[in-house]
């Protein structure tokens, strides 16, 4: 075998052997210790279990985007929140009045555009004054936050549009309309990723950077691109939800930026940019959410999840370093 | 000597651009609100800076080392539930010292995955995060941690007792500030702290043992973090679980204010001081000309990348990055 | 063939940077369907001249022509677009992407809407790759291949063009034989299509083979072409040496003290093996090789950064392991590195800091830094080693080279050491360092340090040292007296021509 096949072999094939071992472990151990006496493999629990990982799953691709690109976007939480607030509020403006329901695709198209737009600008800033991406991003998920605020003040915003309900709670084939937004956003990603020039391009800028420039493949607007993406899925992810939920508030959305990268780190993505799968997420987000209704299902407070996750990830990434270790490695940074 | 060049005019105002920008802030400030210049507003602002400030010292020393703490927030909310909880069990007097000791375990835990298993520190502390807020939950149960005497306890002096007529928050801060600011300045180690965020092959190339430095710069930050939250703790005698949420952002937002590179090497006590009042004083001077508190983030927002952007800007010698 | 038009013709390029004149008046021709080869030290001005020929620096005077056409190149490429192709020593590749994606890094075969077109990305990269003969298919992972074959891809991408000069710099550093004939091979390919091959070697056996034409350069001027079948490696090595005004041999001297460090059987992994040596006080002992013989890794084990897989180390005759370069420094060992901008210095910092880093935890006064005493040894090692600087403020980088790598030395010598490694001593440092560097090297020899030098420049080792131990792919080949040292002999020993046919 060449060198390097078994370690990423295993790293593409770990994240999916871990979802296996927690099915088994939760339902073996939800035998004995369940507090519910549901079985934890049950249908409905499953596909529950998707329609719970949409938001933080569809937020997760654009973070692999980004991520495999070699930036961070630590603003997607705040963008969620803004995006939420379009939504909600311009299905009472008085301009769509005549329009009835159709102003449900106004009001997601205006959503949407917010999110593009304020990930463009976070793409502009960092193409166009080489500030590093970690600190735009953590910037403007201030500023952004600060913008929800200034919206709607410290209210939150609520608006039900039945139909908009209606729609978000269908169920088509079995699966919850929000299962297929993350089952669309993973197989349009996974196509742009690894069938389009744009998606080679952003791997190979993020593996080496200075290789791709000498070949003239040009690095600013392919962030930028990655970026408005990003924001478009943080909108998307908020449009799914908030069509449903109907109420905002001003603080939703915090945190989701450090779940999303969780999930996009358990999924095997490179922090220095390069490699990562969308494939790889799917099975990151989905394991993170597994965690999170196992360990309620064994009676395991919500709170140890947390504990959990955190010590996770931690593990992966020391076994990701021990597989990679070079044997004439220098005692060294 | 000629008349300063522009280049040189770029190159002071890159180095001390901060301060300038902080002294027109200031003044813009005080003439649209006198008020703002007032002894008792500016005391006010300090005092409310001091958790905030405390925690930012600690993660000077982890930003200059070339690292990053994202999980000083989470942490700081440990300590407070934990002295809080504690503070009716064993007594304030244990309870100090016991809440200490577990916060400094969390950062040699840290320091030991970042400085000697040489893990990525952004992700080690994104999962501590997790983890220690997931710790914190488990301590309380999830519910809010309240003291029983709120009247009578002397523990309340951290938050809100008065010493030589200045607040006890501020005096730790300043005090802390000046202590790790010498540490940092002039002793062998903050020298150390220098060479390894520098250049951390150089320094082991010179012989400085980068792991241990970096284990104690989390040491340091977690010292700072428990500090926070004893003042924090002390200040409300009763608390959420979640008290410190979005504070690691605000605290790494006032040491890149002060200048400190995330890429490590450079960057002063002085300067996150500057940065933490900065940012304190946006937020009151903000509010004194009317404005609601959260105007301050998208002033931050701006006001983070002008300054990050000029800085780059000065050491590259163009304004806009060639980024192609 | 001299009736045709040259592919490349070089014509009085000048490069100069402030202080040296890097390139001074270059011009050299490569003809359609020739291997040329071009010669000459470390420091002999080869790589300035690629980066020209690359669009990485612009020359201050002189033209290149591509063709009969003069060609003005600002990037890396427009001269990939005029024809003119690199095969660069370092690899750049993106180790993720596949080797068609790799071979094709920018110029992906697209379809509509943006969208890849791999049946003919694999089919175009399968012709190549079979020109090439090589053992993988245009979907394997880069990163999983050897380095040998990585340095094919890199070989594949110059076919991706209508090339008109190829450049191989030092191509068979991290090739085995039977990767060197597929080489090979493909340069008579090349060759046979009328492409024009500059080759670039240290590596007198290959040039040999391989060439048409020889082309010397020497202190970044032009000292000549030569045909190949009518010269042999002692003229070449003649040009490419000369005769430097500076750079006599050393003159020995026998006071020479104990052994202060000795090596027995030292091993490392698949880096080096079965090395000994010794050094006396008073003695300077040279290490000569190629990049890559295993030299720097011995130096990095002597102080602590990597482990020895077997031998001894012996400090004053007694036994030592040393397991850190702390405890190497604790133990008398410096190491003034090979890479001073990455290893040797901390270039944001200022030079008495950079200067006292090792022994700032002995240089106290109470809890603090006794920073007047910082100053006195600064002001000590500046007035003794001829730093310019402004004054102890200024910042590391920026410092010219030859006065960085004073300080890296005045940092060490400041330590007071047993033993004194130096590694690459004058790399990228203009002539005029170059000498004092020599000279102090020297001195310190005679003041009683024993001085360890690794060098890839032959002048250099020839001019410092007493002894010199000649190393070839991790081996010692033979160790040198000064007085029976010449210089054929030292190029045959580190080039793996057999020893004893040297002896």
């Amino acid at each position: 075998m060449q060198p390097g096949t078994l370690s990423s072999f295993l790293k593409r094939g770990a994240i999916w052997a871990f979802i296996a071992a927690e099915l088994v472990f939760f339902t073996v151990a939800g035998e004995f210790l369940s507090v519910s006496e549901k079985t934890f493999m049950d249908i409905d629990n499953m596909l529950l279990l998707f329609k719970q990982s949409a938001p933080i799953g569809i937020i997760a691709m654009g973070m692999t985007i980004i991520m495999v690109n070699g930036n961070i976007d630590l603003s997607v939480g705040a963008i969620y929140a803004i995006s939420a607030i379009v939504l909600l509020d311009s299905l009472t403006w008085p301009v769509f009045a005549g329009l009835g329901d159709g102003v449900i695709p106004v009001a997601w198209g205006l959503a949407l555009l917010s999110g593009v737009a304020l990930g463009a600008l976070n793409g502009l800033i960092v193409w166009k004054t080489g500030v590093d991406a970690f600190i735009v991003t953590l910037g403007s998920m201030l500023g952004y936050r600060g913008l929800v605020f200034m919206y709607n003040g410290e209210q939150p915003t609520s608006h039900l549009n039945w139909t908009l309900v209606d729609f978000a709670e269908a169920q088509w084939l079995g699966l919850h309309t929000s299962t297929w937004f993350l089952l669309g956003v993973t197989a349009a990603i996974w196509f742009l990723m690894n069938r389009t020039v744009h998606g080679r391009n952003a791997y190979a800028i993020g593996n080496n950077r200075s290789a791709a420039v000498n070949a003239g493949i040009r690095v600013g607007p392919h962030m930028m691109i990655n970026f408005m993406i990003i924001g478009f899925l943080a909108a998307l992810s908020a449009v799914v939800f908030y069509s449903e939920s109907g109420s905002v508030n001003p603080n939703d959305g915090e945190l989701y930026e450090l779940w999303v990268i969780t999930a996009v780190v358990l999924g095997g993505t490179k922090l220095t940019g390069g490699a990562g799968s969308i494939v790889s997420t799917f099975g990151g987000v989905l394991a993170i959410q597994l965690l999170r209704k196992g360990l309620t299902h064994i009676g395991a407070d919500t709170e140890t999840v947390n504990l959990v996750i955190g010590l996770i990830l931690i593990a992966v990434l020391f076994l990701d370093r021990q597989l990679n270790v070079k044997g004439k490695e220098e005692l060294k940074v | 000597m000629t008349a300063p060049t522009k280049e040189q005019v770029g190159g002071f105002l890159a180095r001390q651009g901060i301060i300038v920008a902080f002294v027109l802030f200031m003044i813009g400030f005080s003439m649209a609100n006198a008020r703002f210049i007032d002894p008792d507003n500016i005391m006010g602002v300090i005092r409310s800076s001091a958790i905030l400030g405390v925690m930012a010292l600690g993660v000077t020393f982890v930003v200059i080392s070339g690292n990053l703490d994202l999980s000083v927030g989470s942490m700081m909310s440990f300590s407070t539930i934990v002295v809080l909880d504690l503070h009716d069990k064993i007594g304030p007097t244990l309870a100090i010292p016991a809440m200490f000791a577990l916060t400094l375990g969390l950062g040699a835990f840290i320091g030991f995955l970042v400085g000697y298993l040489k893990l990525n520190s952004l992700i080690v502390t994104l999962g501590m995060l997790s983890a220690i807020h997931g710790l914190t939950l488990t301590w309380s149960g999830g519910k809010n941690m309240d003291i029983a005497d709120k009247e009578g306890t002397w523990f309340k002096v951290f938050g809100q007792g008065d010493a030589l007529g200045i607040p006890v928050p501020i005096l730790l801060f300043v005090l802390l500030a000046a202590l790790l600011g010498i540490a940092l300045a002039k002793t062998p180690f903050g020298r150390k702290v220098y060479a390894v965020g520098g250049n951390a092959t150089a320094a082991t190339f010179s012989g400085i043992r980068r792991a241990r430095v970096v284990f104690i710069c989390y040491l340091i930050s977690a010292f700072c973090v428990a500090t926070a939250g004893l003042i924090q703790a002390s200040r409300s005698l009763g608390s959420q679980n979640t008290v410190g949420q979005g504070l690691e952002l605000e605290v790494l937002a006032a040491v890149i204010l002060g200048g400190a590179s995330l890429l490590g090497g450079s960057g002063t006590i002085f300067k996150t001081v500057i940065g933490v009042l900065i940012l304190g004083f946006i937020q009151n001077g903000l509010l004194l000309v009317g404005l609601q508190f959260y105007v301050q983030f998208v002033v931050t927002w701006v006001i983070i990348i002008l300054a990050v952007w000029l800085d780059i800007a000065a050491k590259r010698g163009k304004l806009w990055s060639p980024i192609a | 063939m001299s009736d045709r038009t040259p592919a490349l013709r070089l014509e009085g390029i000048v490069k100069t940077f402030p202080g040296v004149r890097a390139l001074d008046g270059v011009s050299f021709d490569v003809m359609p369907g020739e291997v040329h080869a071009l010669m000459g030290e470390n420091g002999a001005g080869k790589s300035t001249l690629m980066k020209v020929l690359g669009g990485i620096y612009q020359p201050d005077e002189g033209r290149i022509f591509v063709g009969e056409v003069p060609a003005v190149m600002t990037s890396p490429l427009e001269a990939k677009a005029k024809g003119i192709v690199f095969i660069h020593q370092e690899l750049s590749l993106a180790e993720e992407l596949s080797v068609a994606e790799n071979i094709y890094l920018g110029e992906l075969p697209r379809k509509r809407f943006g969208l890849v077109d791999w049946a003919r990305l694999e089919q175009q990269t399968n012709a190549i790759l079979a020109k090439l003969r090589v053992g993988f298919d245009a979907k394997t992972r880069v990163g999983d291949l050897s380095i040998a074959n990585q340095q094919m891809v890199e070989i594949a991408r110059a076919l991706t063009v209508e090339a008109k000069a190829v450049i191989f710099d030092e191509p068979t550093a991290s090739l085995t034989d039977a990767e060197k004939v597929v080489l090979f091979d493909v340069i008579a390919g090349l060759q046979a299509q009328g492409v024009g091959i500059i080759y670039i070697s240290h590596r007198m056996e290959e040039i040999f083979k391989i060439t048409d034409r020889i082309s010397v350069l020497r202190d970044g001027s032009y000292r000549g072409t030569v045909k190949t079948a009518e010269t042999d490696e002692e003229s070449v090595t003649q040009l490419m040496i000369g005769r430097k005004l500076d750079l006599s041999r050393n003159e020995i001297h026998h006071a020479l003290g104990d052994v202060a460090l000795e090596v027995r059987g030292l091993s490392c992994a698949d880096l080096y093996t079965d090395v000994s040596f010794e050094v006396r006080r008073g003695e300077v002992l040279g290490f000569y090789g190629l990049v890559g013989a295993g030299r720097t890794e011995i130096a990095e084990t002597l102080f602590g950064l990597r482990d020895p897989s077997a031998g001894q180390i012996l400090l004053d005759g007694r036994d030592t392991v040393i397991r850190s370069p702390a405890a190497a420094i604790a133990l008398g060992i410096s190491l003034v590195p090979e890479d001073r901008k990455g290893q040797g210095l901390v270039l944001g910092m200022n030079c008495r800091d950079n200067m006292t880093l090792p022994q700032v935890d002995d240089l106290r006064a109470g809890p603090f830094v006794a920073e007047g005493a910082e100053v006195a040894i600064f002001d000590q090692y500046r007035d003794r080693l001829d730093i310019r600087t402004p004054g102890w403020k200024q910042l590391a980088g920026n410092l010219s080279g030859g006065n960085q790598q004073k300080i890296v030395i005045g940092k060490w010598l400041s330590m007071h050491p047993n033993v004194l490694i130096v590694d690459e001593p004058t790399r990228g440092i203009d002539v005029g360092s170059k000498s004092e560097i020599h000279n102090l090297i020297r001195e310190l020899a005679a003041q009683g340090y024993a001085v360890i030098v690794i060098s890839s420049e032959m002048p250099e080792i020839l001019h410092v040292s007493d002894r010199i131990v000649a190393m070839y792919s991790g081996r010692i080949m033979r160790t040198f007296t000064a007085e029976e040292v010449t210089e054929d002999k030292l190029i045959q020993a580190i080039s793996g021509l057999t020893p004893e046919n040297v002896a």
